[in-house]
């Protein structure tokens, strides 16, 4: 029997918004319970805590959060000021918890952002919140006006001698923003397109200088780490995917869902337990994309016990990213479905190198001439090459997350993109006589 | 000094370099597009990707800087394959019309297509097109063939100092365009043209009128300005097609103006082809030896001082010292190049530094205080102003401007059009000047250009003087000359006390009967009835309109010839075409005339006379930037600096000499860019 995130281990205490979200319920709930005794011990200390929970990035790459914290200037310089950037453009088709984070539960990301901020020796916070979240930007103005007011951010925030500002910068819509070094662009104005690496930001960043860009949620879980010990994390999950994490069902369950769960949930209890099972049953499962649109689908022989967890799912080719979980049942036109993705990295590239640029129009056409099975059977392997040729070849990761989804497709449901093209074949050598 | 292997050739590169550089260490060649030595990195052509040991994936060479330890591979599997599918993306968008495109054998895409490309195309889909933008009289565009390099926006924003042309839209949307579909207002825009790898972005003078291995080509020297940029004259028959620069990095880099590329495009319309002689108050087609008689006749009976000669602006050493050895037969020294009343030089200042660019091009991109004076860079010397902006750019250095305020393309500190400030700079100034470790003052022809001028230039010494401007292994004193040919004409001598305006006054008064104008345009020598004007030049412009003969001559493109530019750097250029009709050499026709009039000069070919110049004057010898002493001098009997606001050289960049206002491409650019006045373009179509 699995052990189910019991409610006294929940982070994310008002997710579903029972209750207010602001300061005053917040800290009923034990956000800026005593803030400033984390800054007795020195940055150090914070980032050895994140580092001993096992905490691993929630925004798709899964890199440990305390070690990347590490690697920012021990003493910044007056005139060279370090930044931490919250990224919440959650921008990725299936994602949904940052949203929920930030309308329902805006002080634990504030809290974690003045501690990450403190341990990273960062001198303010931009939080970059995607364009078409309004009423979340609002709610989340609000809370960082209410923190202002009582003094919990700004000049000697939360009575730790330390000064701290947090900036909420909201973005235009476009996908690739949600890329940390095009949000560094976008955030100074620029057009957003992703930055070559190296320079890494936390060696040149925004306007230069160094800077660690964080996912809400790696960020909003650091206050209660800190407050229930790195242990009581690290307890949650399997070696090397520890802690508590949102899970957002979407899709043909009976209940589509965010909530808080073990990280290493197998994924069948996942479903039963908080979805109320998948459509038609378990037989009726086709296919799940397990973390956000850009992770390569998974036929659902192979995902039913998965643990779902970075390794668990690395391990069958695919990825947690940001457990926005696509549960798909047998009445879903897969390649249509596959087919509106690569349409969403076609809109979404920013156009700035070839592969990308070029590859995902490209892919997309061939995809939706797939749909009907007006292809050649050797076009299947040519569009695999050229996923092939897109993937690793340009400057950040959407060349690659265009190329996963078609080839997720192509491994598990070739047949059926044969028989489509059988069928046509056929229909119109019929029609013909 | 990193050290990494390279396809197992071990190479060590200076710090800072990135991985291409060091596979061009070890003599391998990586196919490029984005990348441009000049201009920041952008890596997003993906064209250059290497394999790397340790890393999973093809790593962008541009881009990643060399460190120790590194293994690339630049002919394996995987950079092969790499290069193959960014070569096969490149080419699904881009229009196979190469037999009607104007780069075609001159194209990276079509060069590199023939490595990397496949041989027939697996695109089953439809291709992209593009709409044309709008760019100016000089940049034609087909975008369709764009592969979004972005060298052109790049230049435009770091060389050029103009945001005026970027990307719009995104993923395959992407597009190239100068945004309100404006013509570029820079002086450097043709350069976007060599800098486009493809045929997206080309010359609209040049479009379909030939291939490149048609063309002759000629190494030359532009005139247009005193920069003295090394150009390539290509020329087809009789015509100079096009202009391009060549790679000099002590002068134009890789860089040239619009005018040194357009301008010369004036060559083919108002030339003098044949003498002429005035009867009647009309001119009349001559022989030549019809015109040496006229000539002759009008100087008969004169001599000495009665004789007096006024070069141009695009007149060359050779030329300048034959019309000086022709007139010393006939007992004369008033002999003046500088055109515009610029006092300096001859008489005012006799040592050489004082008329120079002392501190020279390519060094005053260190400078870190730069003092404006009278002198707007961006028009009188473009390739100049390029590397004030890269000091300014690089966050070192800051400009200080009297004169009337223009956009530099960088920020200045204006100080007011009154040169009186010189006696009394402001605090900030004298701060900086006093703090600066390699402070340039620069004094342009506006400056100098005035009754006053040599009291200018006596107050600019001061400040020498004062902030100690020449110091160990810097020289801070700068003139900013406009003209090609005039520090070649100070520098033999080609100067007579009291310059142009005495000349002009003891015409009008009498006591000057005959005046040879050697292609001098900008000066205004109206009717002067009694004066006999003999015009000797290429172009049929302002000086022919009052000549009593005119003398064919050849224009810089049709002659060996010396140039020294506003450094003192002596540069030749080669003949690339013949000059037109019964055009004839400048110096030949001196030489010509020399016989007629009955002393014959002493030298019958170039060589004789070069080693005849080089004889009198050893600095022009030889080409190359021969390094002058600082002496400081003084100027004697200095006219007071007056409180009359400067004003610059011209008020049209594109109009500045008679090719240049030949040229329709300068017309042109002249109207719509200076002018605003769209509507010539239709009205040439």
């Amino acid at each position: 029997m699995t052990d189910f995130l019991s409610d006294k281990d929940r982070i994310f205490t008002n997710l579903y918004g029972f209750q207010s979200a602001g300061l005053d319920a917040a800290t009923k709930r034990g956000d800026w319970d005593n803030t400033k005794r984390w800054f007795e011990n020195g940055p150090d200390w914070v980032i050895e805590q994140v580092k001993a929970s096992g905490l691993r990035g929630r925004g798709g790459a899964g890199f440990p959060t305390g070690v990347k914290w590490s690697f920012m200037p021990k003493e910044p310089p007056a005139d060279r000021p370090s930044y931490l950037v919250i990224n919440a453009d959650e921008s990725e088709p299936g994602s949904c918890k940052d949203r929920e984070i930030i309308r329902h539960d805006p002080h634990k990301l504030l809290e974690g952002a003045l501690i990450a901020g403190y341990a990273m020796r960062a001198r303010a916070a931009y939080i970059y919140i995607r364009g078409e979240y309004i009423r979340e930007a609002e709610a989340l103005q609000r809370a960082i006006d209410e923190a202002y007011d009582k003094g919990l951010l700004g000049k000697n925030a939360a009575k730790s001698g330390y000064d701290f500002d947090v900036y909420m910068h909201r973005g235009a819509g476009a996908y690739i923003c949600g890329e940390e070094t095009a949000m560094l662009e976008s955030l100074e104005g620029k057009k957003g397109q992703p930055r070559l690496k190296p320079p890494f930001p936390a060696g040149a960043g925004l306007y230069g200088h160094p800077t660690t860009v964080n996912n809400v949620e790696s960020i909003a879980v650091v206050p209660e780490i800190l407050r229930r010990g790195s242990g009581w994390f690290s307890g949650f999950g399997r070696e090397n995917n520890h802690g508590t994490k949102l899970f957002q069902i979407s899709g043909h369950v009976e209940r589509p869902c965010v909530v808080e769960e073990s990280m290493s949930i197998p994924f069948r209890d996942l479903i039963e337990r908080h979805c109320g099972g998948i459509t038609g049953g378990w037989d009726n499962l086709l296919a799940v994309i397990p973390g956000g649109s850009s992770v390569p689908l998974v036929p659902a022989a192979e995902i039913m016990d998965c643990p779902m967890d970075f390794d668990g799912l690395r391990d069958l080719k695919s990825g947690l990213g940001t457990a926005a979980i696509i549960v798909m049942d047998k009445s879903t036109d897969i390649v249509r479905a596959i087919s509106r993705i690569s349409y969403f990295y076609k809109h979404e590239s920013c156009g700035q190198c070839t592969p990308c640029r070029e590859g995902t129009g490209w892919m997309w056409r061939v995809m939706e001439r797939l749909v009907t099975g007006q292809a050649e059977v050797e076009e299947i392997d040519m569009l695999h090459d050229v996923t092939k040729e897109v993937e690793g070849h340009t400057i950040c990761a959407l060349g690659d997350a265009a190329a996963w989804p078609i080839q997720g497709l192509i491994r598990h449901f070739r047949p059926e993109l044969e028989r489509r093209i059988a069928a046509r074949k056929n229909a119109m050598l019929e029609a013909a006589e | 000094m990193p050290k990494l292997t390279v396809d197992g050739i071990e190479v060590e590169v200076p710090q800072g370099a990135t991985v291409l550089q060091a596979c061009e260490a070890a003599g391998k060649e990586i196919p490029r597009f984005c990348y441009h030595e000049r201009l920041s990195i952008a890596g997003n052509c993906r064209m250059c990707l290497v394999e790397m040991e340790k890393s999973p994936k093809p790593v962008a060479s541009c881009a990643m800087p060399a460190s120790d330890g590194q293994v690339v591979k630049t002919n394996s599997e995987v950079t092969r394959k790499a290069r193959e599918g960014v070569m096969e993306f490149l080419l699904i968008n881009h229009p196979l019309d190469c037999p009607i495109c104007d780069q075609g054998g001159e194209c990276d895409l079509q060069d590199q297509a023939l490595n990397y490309g496949r041989g027939r195309s697996r695109y089953q889909e439809n291709k992209r097109a593009v709409t044309e933008k709008y760019m100016g009289p000089i940049i034609k565009t087909v975008m369709t063939r764009c592969i979004h390099c972005t060298r052109c926006v790049r230049f435009a924003e770091e060389v050029a100092g103009v945001e005026e042309i970027g990307a719009v839209g995104r993923g395959e949307n992407m597009q190239i365009t100068t945004y309100l579909e404006q013509a570029a207002t820079s002086e450097l825009s043709g350069n976007v043209i060599d800098l486009c790898p493809v045929g997206a972005l080309t010359s609209k003078p040049y479009a379909f009128e030939s291939r490149p291995w048609e063309l002759v080509k000629t190494n030359g020297i532009d005139v247009m300005d005193a920069v003295g940029s090394n150009v390539r004259y290509d020329s087809r028959g009789p015509q100079v097609l096009r202009v391009l620069p060549r790679v000099n990095d002590d002068v134009n880099e890789e860089w040239l103006s619009d005018k040194g590329r357009y301008g010369p495009l004036g060559l083919m319309k108002r030339r003098l082809d044949a003498p002429y002689i005035r009867e009647n108050g009309k001119l009349r087609r001559a022989t030549w030896k019809d015109a040496f008689a006229a000539v002759k006749r009008g100087l008969s009976g004169l001599g000495g001082e009665q004789i007096g000669a006024i070069a141009g602006d695009l007149v060359d050493v050779e030329s300048m010292v034959a019309l000086k050895d022709l007139l010393a037969q006939l007992g004369s020294s008033r002999h003046e190049c500088r055109q515009d009343g610029a006092q300096l030089g001859g008489e005012i200042s006799g040592v050489r530094a004082s008329y120079l660019f002392n501190t020279g091009i390519a060094p005053l991109e260190t400078a870190d205080v730069v003092l404006l004076i009278g002198s707007n860079p961006r028009w009188e010397a473009p390739l100049v102003n390029t590397r004030i902006r890269k000091a300014v750019r690089r966050g070192a250095a800051k400009v200080f401007a009297i004169g009337p305020e223009v956009d530099l393309t960088y920020e200045a500190e204006w100080l007011g059009g009154d040169l009186t400030v010189l006696g009394s700079l402001p605090q900030a100034v004298v701060d900086a000047l006093k703090g600066a470790e390699r402070p340039a003052v620069i004094v342009g022809q506006g400056a100098l250009a005035r009754t006053d001028g040599a009291g200018v230039l006596a107050a600019v010494e001061t400040l020498v003087r004062d902030f100690n401007l020449v110091r160990d292994g810097w020289n801070g004193f700068n003139v900013l000359h406009t003209a090609a040919g005039r520090v070649g004409g100070l520098d033999i001598g080609f100067t007579a006390e009291g310059g142009v305006s005495r000349i002009l006054a003891d015409a009008e008064s009498g006591a000057l009967k005959a005046l040879f104008l050697h292609g001098a345009d900008e000066i205004d020598a109206g009717a002067l009835p009694g004066v006999f004007k003999i015009y000797v030049g290429h172009h049929g412009d302002r000086g022919v309109r009052h000549a009593d003969v005119i003398l064919p001559a050849a224009s810089f493109a049709e002659k060996d010839a010396t140039w020294v530019n506003m450094e003192g750097r002596v540069q030749r250029s080669n003949r690339a075409v013949f000059p037109p009709g019964d055009a004839r050499e400048d110096w030949a026709i001196f030489r010509a005339l020399s016989d007629v009039l009955g002393s014959p000069l002493g030298y019958d070919d170039m060589d004789a006379l070069r080693a005849r110049i080089a004889r009198e004057f050893p600095l022009l010898a030889d080409e190359g930037l021969a390094v002058v002493g600082w002496d400081s001098f003084s100027i004697p009997g200095r006219s007071e600096v007056q409180p009359e606001p400067v004003r610059y050289s011209f008020e049209n960049y594109y109009m500045t000499n008679p090719v240049a206002r030949a040229s329709e491409v300068m017309q042109q650019c002249s109207e719509i860019i200076l002018h605003g006045n769209e509507d010539v373009l239709e009205a040439a179509e």
